[in-house]
């Protein structure tokens, strides 16, 4: 018998003065390391860590659902709106989520739109970070095809969702995992992924502004697999190039969900930086 | 998926008709006249980096030669959206092994 040392729990918190009921599973314990999951997916995607005995000896590994994602609810009242992610909104929502569970100083990991707020996180709220890793950050991703089709009634949501997913993947990536990763995308809401992608690639440009990165406040990491059209290796170095002391890492042979389509392969690259922050 | 779609490889032009999810036939062109629900096209020099195997970073994926604006979606896009993954798997099932 294998029973994983992953515990799942909700933890309710307010955002916009609505109560919502979030799901998180943790492992481990030291420093929180708080990971953020990419649009229109779930913390599922950080199995890997959740699950690694060297990085849970030191770090208390916590992956939080979104709300409307994965086991997460969405706020009551959903049925009438239209799901759009801002910058205020999600990092309003990393906020809450690290106050409730008593995170103090936590290293905040985020891939994708997740390697995206913790730019901002970075701009705005520096102080309260140990450390910030980026999993295949981008300041800006200018939309190279219409989201809409993703939430369409006349297009299964699930299906395009997952090929949209699937092609983001190296080929070099192992299929089971990469199938999987899929698989977390076509288990999303409708409009959900659409929704997340209003920030990704519309609301949430953060090009003006990473100049003004302090990266002695708190240190800042960027991991970005090569295989990534979405967030390309280019696409992050053009932010370390204006970010003083960011680190970036090429990660040979992944593409954009390094934590999930090739879990080994990106343990590699992930512990010698926990490393480094541990100390 | 039920339809026939044009895949062009520079000035090549294929005829691609499917019946219940399987390839039924593959025409090559010069056609006249000839209806078809959605074209996908693009370059031979930008589908042989496509096909090769495996595929250079950024060149691997349908939506990944969009993403460079070296491919064209024509038609209907509703059907091509809809079957999305399995276009992605059938003209990557073309690459070298």
């Amino acid at each position: 018998m294998r029973i994983e040392p992953i515990s799942g729990r909700y933890v309710h918190i307010e955002l916009e003065e609505r109560e919502h009921r979030v799901y998180f599973e943790e492992a481990g314990e030291g420093i929180p390391l708080l990971c953020l999951h990419t649009a229109g997916s779930d913390g599922r995607q950080y199995r890997a860590v959740l699950n690694d005995a060297e990085i849970t000896r030191r770090y208390r590994v916590i992956a939080f659902d979104m709300p409307r994602h994965g086991k997460s609810s969405p706020p009551a009242g959903w049925e009438n709106e239209d799901y759009r992610l801002t910058t205020g909104r999600y990092t309003g929502m990393i906020m809450s989520v690290a106050r409730a569970l008593a995170l103090e100083r936590p290293v905040v990991m985020g891939c994708s739109i997740g390697g995206r707020i913790v730019l901002d996180l970075a701009l705005e709220h520096a102080r309260e970070f140990r450390a910030l890793i980026g999993l295949q950050s981008g300041a800006f991703v200018e939309r190279y095809y219409d989201p809409a089709w993703l939430d369409h009634p006349e297009v299964h949501g699930g299906r395009a969702c997952g090929a949209v997913a699937y092609g983001l993947m190296s080929p070099l990536s192992p299929r089971s995992e990469v199938w999987e990763t899929v698989w977390h995308y076509m288990q999303g809401g409708p409009g959900v992924f659409t929704g997340d992608l209003h920030f990704y690639q519309v609301e949430g440009d953060v090009r003006e502004r990473i100049g003004e990165i302090d990266t002695s406040v708190c240190p800042l990491y960027l991991l970005t697999g090569e295989y990534d059209y979405s967030a390309s290796p280019r696409d992050t170095q053009a932010v370390v190039d204006r970010v003083r002391g960011a680190k970036l890492t090429v990660m040979k042979g992944l593409g954009h969900f390094p934590m999930s389509e090739n879990p080994e392969a990106f343990l590699r690259y992930l512990r010698p930086v926990l490393q480094e922050i541990h100390g | 998926m039920n339809e026939t779609f044009m895949v062009e490889v520079g000035e090549t032009q294929y005829l691609v008709t499917v019946a219940a999810g399987r390839i039924e036939k593959v025409e090559r062109g010069p056609f006249v006249m000839r209806p078809w629900r959605f074209a996908i096209r693009a370059s031979a020099e930008h589908w042989e980096k496509f096909w090769r195997d495996p595929p250079p970073p950024g060149w691997h994926d349908l939506f990944a030669l969009l993403r460079r604006g070296e491919v064209a979606f024509e038609g209907d896009q509703r059907v091509l959206m809809s079957h999305l993954l399995y276009l992605k798997l059938a003209l990557a099932s073309l690459r070298a092994k």
